[in-house]
């Protein structure tokens, strides 16, 4: 019997919680919103999820095949790369494009920086904006007769009520309150239904997957300033709940490799987050600033890590 | 520095499963085997040889320095062997084996110390052989002495027991109120400059809190801290600060701050020694664990082996994935059942083989879930990142700005890690790489000198 025993060193207990039970919890909170997707439009958006996905995981298997590195497929975090992915895509995005997304999110934002935990950008974001800035010229997805096919629409897509606004149309012409809260309107696929992120959202918190303070300091920043800017409460919740504000803030700003470790960071994070979103949608050319302003903090992160880490306690001051 | 309610933070699993199982005494070991070093600091040096008659109680080996502890003889009998032990942290030091001649007869010359002051309490405990019984092994009459010094204000007095399993320090505070209550007593009469007593107790133990509040009920400098159930609170700097919130500083002790932390068996271990003189043979443990088929509290002869102490409680109903010396968060492996239980062993923790194979390690995704967890807001990922670097002196000077020296290997990162990565165990490796870089340093220091 003695020859079985195992020795290491301490703790020798564990938290059940692995990797791939955070990614499979994302998974499941994103299924709210991706349901919502497909009732919300149609059968193609269910494809549109299923190409994306799929394509992200192979792309990671055959990846990992080619460099010879262990298989980390299992993960599932090539799989929450594709969904998100596909969720901020709109109906016009051609399948072939959404498989585009998928690889270069994978292979180029992921896998070329070392894998899982190493990415310093958001893969999926990226994707977007990568594909955003591809193929301009594809027209941004609607939903049951948009009135506003003649203005500039991205593959971004989502602001469409909010170009509205932009463009001075009046808010009696652009989807009601409960519309948009449902997802009633244009957009990328799955940021429409606020309802379903929501459900998905709390989930995650009460899972501990992600912080609330992050979601929270994201969207309250961005309905503070919209609220200063336009002097509107209406607008400023249309400016919370258009776009792909919720979507971002509860799953994108809260992706572990691209934002600071500790609470304080990723605060400072979502607050960043939000003022560059505002900056973009009311100064910016563009109508929708959600997926830039994910990215420059992207980069911006690892400074704010090192600018809020809490000092150690009873730690005395380096000298310098 | 000011920081917001309590520290330590990580959920870890209680399993007080013999929270209310008194201590029962097990049947007397046929031989024990008493290693020289059962303490921090230098080891003890024999004062018998092989052959001699030795009785409970009798001295068998002498401290040899001021950081270290006598050790007396657990059982009667004869000693059979003076030998070479591996401890479990890899230091070979001397042992002693006695072989029983089953009459437990205790040694005819113990009588109570005569104390009639600090000086001589202090020499008192000395003499004892205690040593922290909280798991750490300090040797109490060092910490005592600071006492001497009229800097120490307040007494911490630990209960916490925040390990998993463990609830032998629960017993204490249940079955022995009065040997903790004559221990205080003892304290205050000689340490005139110590204003408060404070228990810490966690608030998973509210027998022994309600004990312990009714049995100083009408002292007024008696003080019951309920603690949250969060591991991990008997850490010395995590219950200083819980308890009285004051910060003990990089590369400082508690008497620095005012404070000696002492554990309540060790208090009541004092009043049972200052009025017997008995020394410190015997140890109340708690033998649980996945693999242990009726756990339970136990009074063990120092020195028994594990093998005796499985046999005599009942045994295993599943092989032994890990034998371990204290609880799990913080224990240390046994290599084998025939290794003998020493001052410090407050548990035999032993845990099935699913429990004790590690899940496999994959790649840190930068969760922050240990920075959360540390109690004392170290960042383990930048001290991994560290360990990464190139040359040496990078390394360390990495790790020196980071704090490294901190962490007290409580083990809340590793526990909370969802990639099993091996966070405290890579600390320890760096601490390592610390204290080599600096002797490497002091060599060159020496060497340039005598040229």
């Amino acid at each position: 019997m003695n020859e079985q025993i195992i020795v290491t060193t301490s703790p020798h207990l564990k938290h059940p919680t692995t990797t791939q039970m955070i990614m499979a919890d994302v998974l499941i909170a994103l299924s709210p919103a991706a349901i919502a997707a497909v009732i919300l439009h149609g059968w193609y958006a269910l494809l549109m999820i299923v190409v994306t996905v799929a394509c992200a995981v192979g792309a990671e298997f055959i990846f990992n095949l080619c460099i010879k590195k262990s298989q980390t497929v299992a993960d599932l975090s090539a799989a929450v790369t594709g969904m998100l992915l596909a969720l901020s895509l709109p109906t016009s995005a051609e399948l072939w494009q959404c498989a585009v997304g998928a690889v270069f999110a994978i292979v180029v934002v992921k896998c070329l920086f070392g894998g899982i935990g190493c990415n310093f950008a958001n893969p999926a974001v990226t994707s977007r904006v990568f594909l955003l800035i591809a193929f301009m010229s594809i027209g941004g997805g609607k939903f049951g007769g948009d009135p506003f096919t003649g203005s500039y629409v991205d593959l971004v897509g989502g602001a469409t009520p909010l170009e509205a606004l932009k463009n001075g149309v009046p808010t009696t012409e652009i989807p009601s309150m409960l519309d948009m809260f449902l997802g009633l309107r244009g957009g990328a696929i799955g940021e429409g239904c606020i309802l379903a992120l929501l459900i998905g959202g709390i989930y995650l918190i009460v899972k501990r997957v992600i912080k609330w303070q992050v979601p929270v300091a994201f969207i309250a920043t961005v309905f503070v300033l919209s609220w200063l800017i336009t002097g509107s409460l209406t607008l400023a919740v249309y400016h919370v709940l258009g776009g792909a504000l919720v979507l971002a803030a509860f799953f994108m700003a809260t992706d572990y490799s691209t934002t600071p470790l500790n609470l304080l960071g990723k605060i400072v994070f979502a607050i960043g987050c939000g003022l560059i979103t505002v900056l973009i949608r009311f100064f910016g050319s563009y109508p929708e600033g959600i997926s830039f302003a994910i990215l420059l903090m992207n980069i911006l992160s690892p400074y704010i890590e090192k600018l809020c880490a809490k000092r150690p306690f009873g730690g005395v001051k380096n000298e310098k | 520095m000011f920081r917001f309610g309590f520290l330590g933070n990580t959920h870890v699993p209680h399993r007080k499963n013999t929270a209310q199982m008194s201590p029962i005494r097990i049947e007397p070991p046929k031989e024990v085997l008493l290693p020289m070093c059962q303490h921090i600091g230098a080891p003890a040096t024999p004062i018998v040889k092989v052959g001699d008659t030795v009785k409970i109680g009798q001295k068998i080996a002498e401290a040899s320095g001021y950081v270290s502890s006598p050790i007396y003889a657990s059982v009667s009998g004869k000693v059979s062997k003076i030998e070479n032990y591996l401890r479990p942290d890899g230091r070979n030091v001397p042992a002693i084996r006695i072989l029983s001649d089953g009459e437990m007869s205790v040694y005819e010359d113990i009588k109570a110390p005569e104390v009639n002051d600090l000086e001589s309490l202090v020499a008192a405990v000395r003499e004892s052989g205690l040593v922290g019984l909280g798991g750490a092994g300090f040797p109490t009459s060092v910490k005592m002495d600071a006492v001497k010094k009229g800097a120490i204000d307040t007494v911490v007095l630990n209960g916490a027991e925040c390990e998993p399993y463990i609830t032998s320090d629960t017993r204490t505070m249940i079955d022995n109120a009065a040997g903790v209550k004559r221990g205080i007593e003892i304290l205050k009469q000689y340490m005139p400059t110590v204003k408060a007593y404070i228990f810490g107790i966690e608030d998973n133990k509210p027998e022994a809190i309600a004990k312990m509040k009714e049995t100083f009920s009408d002292a007024g400098d008696v003080f019951v801290a309920a603690l949250p159930s969060l591991y991990p609170q008997g850490g010395e700097k995590v219950l200083i600060y819980n308890t009285t919130k004051r910060t003990v500083p990089e590369g400082k002790l508690p008497a620095d701050v005012g404070v000696m932390v002492i554990n309540v068996t060790s208090l009541a271990f004092i009043a049972k020694y200052i009025d017997t003189g008995m020394p410190l043979v015997e140890k109340c443990m708690t033998f649980d664990g996945s693999a242990v088929a009726s756990p339970k509290n136990l009074i063990v002869p120092i020195g028994t082996s594990i093998s005796h102490i499985v046999e005599c409680a009942g045994g295993l109903k599943e092989p032994a994935g890990k034998i371990i010396f204290g609880g799990p968060m913080m224990g240390v492996c046994a290599s084998s059942l025939d290794e003998p239980i020493s001052k410090t062993t407050n548990a035999v923790t032993i845990l099935n083989v699913k429990e004790s194979t590690e899940p496999p390690v994959t790649a840190c995704i930068h969760c922050g879930r240990c920075v959360a967890a540390c109690p004392l807001s170290l960042n383990p990922v930048a001290f991994a990142r560290a360990l990464t670097l190139e040359g040496k002196e990078e390394r360390v000077t990495r790790l020196e700005e980071n704090k490294l020296g901190l962490c007290m290997e409580c083990g809340c990162c590793s526990f909370v890690c969802p990639a099993n990565r091996p966070l405290v165990q890579n600390h320890r490796i760096g601490k390592m790489e610390i204290r080599e870089y600096k002797t490497h340093l002091a060599e060159l220091a020496r060497a340039k000198e005598s040229k």
